[in-house]
């Protein structure tokens, strides 16, 4: 609730982050500011990104519906086996304090429960349903040439701006 | 080419390189896997509006805009040079259960007879294209997360609310599929 009395008022650099944090799990925790040139990097890795939601059909219409209607296994075990990697993986940095290739200490942020995560979950889940596509697989269905999804992206990006509009009169 | 390069991968395989994104994003530059946050940052650039939820230095995060961009390229490459351009396999449960609604073979990522311009201006094309778009850009901001940033990210990082939030996600796609889609469809 502290949160969202900040928000009445002009927000300070240093609350900038906590703008950011109350918003999400993927907060960019790097203090290097990085020129523009050097973000290629996150393109290259999205274009692999992309390339694997393809092959895996997660950006499929019809492996949702057989997920949601439990009708393959397929869904279920590209996430589950993205978790038991992804786990993995967090757990070895953590435990060998690896770093970044610029050196900097990698750092997670924890998250805060909030009943967003409820009400906006059920939502989200609706819409993948629907749409047959979260966020990412958005992007993917572009470039892969369903023009039709433009308008989907066009209405999650009006939806987000809703959520920021309507927010502070929002159960949280 | 290698057959195996132009079929749909398998979930062991996709799986695992799925979740190898945590890793190689953190080590690229400390940053959380997470992808609908994008949505906000384009909203932050194109028409903040004065909306206090939407004045942040982007400029900060558009390594978040970098990725998306790549994930639309990803997605051309993969289906100009790394597909065999065969039809989708459907489970017949599903094919069946969509012909009754008048949707056709599976051709490609998303059903044709659903997802067209002519379709838009129906109903049903409606409420999936733009009501399920709104929503999936509503929902995730609500719940500070999508399926990348809380199910794969949040999970992997073991925190519970991505476990609350996966939750939700699931049960909320898993009525809609069921109960309300299948109306939907009529319409």
């Amino acid at each position: 609730m502290s949160t969202i009395n900040n928000k009445t008022r002009v927000i300070p650099a240093d609350t900038d982050f906590e703008v950011r944090s109350t918003n999400a799990v993927c907060v960019n925790s790097s203090e290097l500011d990085e020129p523009l040139r050097s973000k290629w990097k996150y393109a290259l890795a999205g274009v692999l990104f992309g390339i694997i939601l393809i092959k895996a059909e997660v950006i499929s219409w019809y492996r949702i519906q057989e997920m949601f209607r439990l009708q393959s296994f397929h869904m279920f075990g590209v996430i589950g086996s993205a978790v038991a990697v992804g786990l993995l993986s967090v757990l070895l940095i953590k435990k060998f304090k690896i770093k970044t290739i610029d050196g900097e200490p990698i750092r997670l942020e924890d998250k805060k429960f909030n009943q967003g995560q409820i009400y906006g979950g059920l939502l989200f889940g609706f819409g993948w349903a629907l749409t047959g596509a979260c966020p990412g697989p958005l992007f993917a269905q572009i470039g892969a040439g369903a023009w039709t999804v433009v308008v989907t992206l066009l209405s999650a990006i009006a939806g987000t701006w809703a959520y920021g509009f309507f927010r502070e009169r929002l159960p949280h | 080419m290698k057959q195996w390069l132009l079929d749909p991968w398998p979930w062991y395989v996709a799986g695992p390189l799925i979740g190898l994104t945590v890793p190689l994003l953190l080590l690229l530059g400390n940053k959380a896997f997470g992808i609908s946050s994008s949505l906000r940052h384009l909203c932050a650039a194109c028409f903040p509006a004065g909306v206090s939820y939407f004045r942040y230095d982007w400029k900060k995060e558009s390594w978040n805009l970098f990725f998306v961009f790549g994930v639309g390229v990803g997605g051309y490459v993969a289906v100009h040079f790394l597909s065999s351009g065969a039809a989708p396999m459907v489970d017949p449960r599903l094919t069946a259960e969509l012909s009754t609604y008048g949707v056709q073979e599976a051709t490609g990522l998303v059903p044709a007879d659903l997802f067209s311009w002519e379709s838009l201006f129906t109903l049903r094309g409606f409420a999936l294209m733009v009501v399920g778009g709104f929503l999936v850009g509503f929902g995730t901001r609500y719940a500070g997360g999508c399926t990348s940033g809380h199910s794969i990210m949040g999970l992997s990082n073991l925190q519970w609310p991505s476990l609350v939030a996966t939750i939700c996600f699931m049960a909320g796609g898993f009525l809609m599929a069921n109960w309300i889609l299948p109306f939907l469809l009529t319409l």
